[in-house]
């Protein structure tokens, strides 16, 4: 019986077991809004919750589905920045590599630049 | 490192105590802070998760971001068994506990607002999915089409099925709520979860919020599990209760 004072008995999983999506639905985008001293962008969530409502009901589970897009997303994962990062700076040593081939002294060589 | 106090939410002075075991945002004990006749309910996180710039990046990380909101989640529910709580917005920090006397002191007509229009309310969650499509039968997928007509014919009963479906779930999900709507205070829409990617089969065509007394849950939660076979190829999920997260926002 559920009284008037008592907490109902959760149905289905809502504590912390809870599907992913449901909670992130509910602190991201519901509950009071404060300023607090530590002042972030609510635009910023806003968009990273948007990203997410696409993603799902749990990391593990969508990683089983393989479903890791976000991982080489670099607005969603700092190590797709890093490797995005890594990857322009190859490219950028090849075409400089290149250059040096085609015009041998008019690209200044790594020793004479530094 | 300095540390920085999280708050996670408001409420009236406990009758009772909160689990001795209660651990909020990395495994720190929630506190109470009592002010002006209210409670904040917060703990100590480290600035170099919750510093200005650190938190913009960590928000990004969807393990950290996961792990976080289940600790908030976790608070808020151990929260709700003893009091009716206002669940504040994730990642609510201040520099020390004067800043949150100050924030109380400020809010604190708006918070008691609130707390007197959700005291003994709690949410639940109400989804409606239309089923994936059942497997074309093999003997009719082997066989093939004798005309060009026959063809067509069958394409055109495939989309009238699929169309049959969909107005079967919307008729459904206006049905239901219009039911639980009647059966509680308020209610919120959310946008629908995606289909693709939220770990549920079917496509979600209701994802909506109902704000309950404690005392109607019996009932409400009745009324949600007698539609779930009404309708084969349609899927209703209930989850609750939550601590009224979607009616704590501004006033109704």
């Amino acid at each position: 019986m559920t009284t008037a004072g008592r907490f109902p008995e959760p149905y289905g999983q809502s504590g912390s077991g809870a599907n992913l999506a449901d909670i992130l639905e509910r602190v991201l985008d519901k509950g009071v809004v404060i300023a607090g001293d530590i002042k972030i962008n609510l635009l910023d969530i806003e968009l990273l919750t948007i990203k997410l409502r696409l993603v799902v009901a749990s990391v593990d589970k969508a990683k089983e589905m393989g479903i890791d897009w976000w991982e080489t997303d670099p607005a969603l994962s700092s190590s797709a920045r890093r490797n995005e990062l890594a990857k322009e700076n190859a490219e950028l040593r090849e075409r400089l590599e290149r250059l040096q081939e085609l015009a041998p002294g008019s690209v200044p060589t790594e020793e004479e630049t530094s | 490192m300095s540390a920085l106090r999280y708050v996670y939410a408001v409420c009236r002075p406990l009758d009772a105590p909160l689990q001795a075991e209660l651990t909020g945002i990395g495994g720190a004990p929630p506190a109470l802070l009592h002010h002006h006749g209210l409670v904040a309910v917060v703990s100590t996180v480290p600035e170099a998760d919750f510093g200005e710039q650190a938190l913009r990046a960590r928000l990004e990380d969807l393990d950290w971001l996961s792990a976080t909101a289940r600790a908030h989640q976790g608070v808020i529910a151990a929260l709700s068994t003893v009091t009716t709580p206002l669940p504040l917005r994730l990642a609510t920090v201040f520099r020390d506990d004067s800043g949150i006397r100050a924030m109380i002191e400020a809010r604190e007509d708006d918070f008691r607002r609130a707390l007197d229009r959700l005291e003994g309310r709690v949410e639940w969650g109400v989804k409606v999915f239309v089923e994936p499509e059942p497997a074309e039968p093999a003997a009719a997928a082997a066989a093939k089409p004798a005309s060009g007509r026959d063809y067509l014919r069958s394409r055109r009963r495939h989309s009238e099925a699929h169309e049959e479906r969909w107005q079967r779930a919307e008729s459904l999900a206006r049905s239901l709520h219009d039911r639980l709507s009647r059966h509680s205070e308020d209610f919120r829409m959310h946008p629908a979860q995606n289909p693709a990617l939220s770990g549920a089969s079917g496509q979600n065509v209701l994802n909506a919020a109902y704000l309950v007394p404690r005392a109607a849950c019996e009932e409400f939660v009745e009324l949600v599990d007698r539609t779930k076979d009404e309708t084969p190829g349609i899927r209703v999920e209930l989850t609750g209760p939550w601590a009224a997260y979607s009616f704590s926002g501004e006033e109704a």
